[in-house]
């Protein structure tokens, strides 16, 4: 069974939601991301999103935007982050998930790509730029190794949501809002009727995710959906220029904080 | 996989634009359809920039040449300067129909965000121009005209600050405006529909030197040559020439400080096979696909990608793609000016640059078109800086 699927009946008997934390990989470096995702794990993280840095992350904020420059700045590639990943499953069998931008697949290569995830011990692939229209062929090589392509949806889906979440596995990652990701303060969309819509088409796990950047928001849509996700809240505290020792524990009181209530 | 051009095109996005673009599909063709949308979209072309635009022979360059005639399809003529016009009202008239009150546009030289704010300006809509920090300091001149005309802009200070960010940065608006506003594409780029709504609007430049050159010559011209940044003045003049085999299609890139310097924007040449800007075409990408910088004289073909129909005509051989350097293309811009009274814009003389060099070579009784996408006012500090020239 892949581990996404494990994590949410897990909590879904525990009567608890999952915190879904999202770093770019080699940022500050790939050592530091090492000692991050165990850090997350023993802050009560229950899925983590490995960004795979890219030139041009269109579907991103400022915030996020600049850590994958750094990232790449630090001369990161994908090799590096496939054996990260199974240095990371030595000791941890948290489920993790790729963010990676869709040209960084194909031009590294589809099969190659997928091969090395499965064997250093991904188990999904978010890819922000690859919608219902241009998945078929990945979404069926993913299945052979066992991958979930996991299915986005937006408030601006709409009637859509059926088909894409037909053959989605995993989860199903709700966009919160029209926009980039990045930490809000608030969020306008009527969620409540968009996560009613969602539930009618699909009885998969859902997930909301961007603009979430503190506990209380987390508090008040936890009832919306099976889990939340946070990302730039997280790599803004990452990039605060803390030395390593205070910065992964600002990390960890930050998730343990956004893990209490949900 | 609807919008492909063999394999190349599609859409590329993220899920919240992809029922924004179903949408501008849809009006797209019914407005292609509807004769009252098309004559405005022509009353526009005529009243407002001055189509039809005259093919005219330029003697003095083809007798000092001394071989092929050569034709040239003065889109400089247009007002704001260049071809970028055409394709501004026909999407600005879209925008209109949808009900948009807002609009917005990258621009890398300047020449589609000032056409951009300047059909916006007439049509009363609110305009916001998207423009790499870089460009901005290299293009003052019309970051001052675009704000002139009542545009805001914005500058971009992500990635390389050049058109390529604009560009993410636009589709990033876009994507959380999506309802208000309408993305003003410059070129035959992006997802679909936009590059074959683009070439549509464009066509209108090989629809009139086709009918000219019959006119003038009483036959299809053996060669046409067009600049290639995304490709939209060479889409337009190349595609009602499609289907008339005996004419050979050239599109020329910016090869910048040379082709095997790294230094151009060369992304038929020395590109392959990816996507970027939700289109998958030719681009200039490292071995992780991840975008390298790129590198002209000329912001305008400042580009790391090109238009999928493009990729799709060299792939099946209907068209052929070469490169100019920046030096090459300075030389045809002083020679121009000089043999012919007509300063070009630095895109175009890119084009003409590999022109002229064909036309040495061909027997006097062939024909060349170039088209002379724009002029050149905007670059004469660009050309005074190399010159050493204080202004």
């Amino acid at each position: 069974m892949n581990r996404i699927d494990k994590k949410f009946e897990e909590l879904r008997k525990q009567g608890k939601k999952a915190l879904i934390t999202f770093i770019t990989a080699g940022d500050p470096d790939i050592e530091t991301t090492y000692d991050i995702v165990l850090a997350l794990e023993e802050a009560g993280a229950d899925i983590i999103e490995l960004g795979i840095p890219y030139s041009d992350p269109l579907a991103d904020g400022p915030t996020i935007q600049a850590s994958s420059q750094r990232a790449l700045r630090n001369g990161v590639k994908i090799p590096d982050i496939m054996k990260l990943v199974g240095k990371i499953r030595i000791k941890s069998d948290i489920p993790l998930v790729y963010l990676v931008y869709y040209n960084s697949m194909f031009k590294y290569g589809i099969q190659k790509f997928l091969e090395e995830s499965k064997k250093s011990g991904v188990d999904g692939l978010i890819i922000p730029d690859l919608p219902l229209e241009e998945r078929k062929d990945i979404l069926e090589e993913a299945d052979k190794y066992g991958i979930h392509l996991i299915p986005l949806v937006a408030p601006t889906s709409k009637e859509r949501i059926k088909a894409i979440t037909e053959n989605g596995k995993g989860f199903v990652y709700c966009v919160t809002l029209t926009g980039v990701t990045g930490a809000r303060e608030n969020i306008e969309t009527d969620l409540e009727e968009y996560m009613n819509t969602v539930s009618s088409y699909t009885n998969m796990p859902k997930a909301l995710g961007f603009g979430i950047s503190t506990p209380e928001m987390a508090k008040k849509l936890k009832d919306l959906s099976d889990g939340i996700i946070v990302g730039s809240a997280l790599v803004e505290r990452i990039a605060k220029g803390y030395n390593k020792s205070e910065m992964l524990q600002e990390v960890k009181n930050f998730v343990s904080s956004l893990k209490e209530v949900l | 996989m609807s919008g492909r051009f063999g394999k190349f095109g599609g859409q590329y996005v993220p899920e919240t634009v992809m029922n924004a673009l179903i949408e501008l599909e849809k009006e797209f063709e019914k407005a292609k359809q509807d004769e009252k949308f098309m004559e405005e979209y022509r009353y526009y072309l005529r009243e407002y920039s001055g189509r039809p635009i005259p093919l005219y022979y330029a003697e003095n360059l083809t007798k000092r040449l001394g071989g092929a005639k050569i034709y040239l399809k003065r889109e400089d003529l247009n007002h704001t300067g260049a071809h970028k016009i055409n394709n501004v009202l026909g999407q600005i008239l879209l925008a209109k129909r949808m009900n948009k009150k807002r609009v917005i546009a990258e621009t890398g030289a300047g020449q589609h965000g000032v056409a951009t704010a300047t059909a916006a300006a007439m049509f009363g809509m609110e305009c916001e121009i998207f423009m790499g920090e870089e460009d901005i300091k290299r293009q003052a001149l019309n970051v001052f005209r675009m704000k002139l005309l009542g545009a805001k802009v914005t500058a971009v200070k992500s990635g390389t600050k050049t058109l390529k960010d604009a560009v993410n940065e636009a589709i990033r608006d876009w994507v959380t405006n999506i309802d208000t506003t309408f993305y003003v594409i410059g070129s035959v780029v992006g997802p679909h529909p936009y590059p074959t709504m683009v070439r549509d609007f464009q066509r209108i430049i090989g629809d009139e030197a086709k009918e000219q050159i019959l006119q003038k010559e009483g036959r299809l011209p053996d060669y046409i040559v067009a600049c290639v940044g995304g490709g939209s003045n060479a889409m337009g003049i190349f595609y009602p020439f499609l289907e008339d085999k005996e004419v050979k299609l050239i599109g020329v890139e910016a090869a910048g400080e040379g082709i095997e310097t790294g230094k151009h924007a060369s992304a038929m040449a020395k590109g392959s096979v990816g996507v970027l800007h939700g289109m998958m075409t030719y681009l200039l990408q490292d071995e992780e696909g991840r975008i390298l910088p790129v590198y002209s004289i000329s912001a305008g073909l400042d580009y790391p990608g090109v238009g999928p129909e493009h990729a799709y005509l060299k792939e099946i051989g209907r068209a052929e793609y070469v490169y100019a350097t920046d030096e090459e293309a300075l030389a045809a811009f002083m020679d121009l000016s000089q043999t012919e009274g007509i300063i070009p814009a630095l895109e175009s003389a890119h084009a003409l640059a590999y022109a002229m060099k064909l036309a040495r070579k061909l027997d006097k009784d062939k024909i060349i078109v170039v088209n002379l996408s724009g002029r050149g006012d905007k670059d004469v500090n660009t050309v005074a800086k190399v010159m050493g020239v204080e202004l």
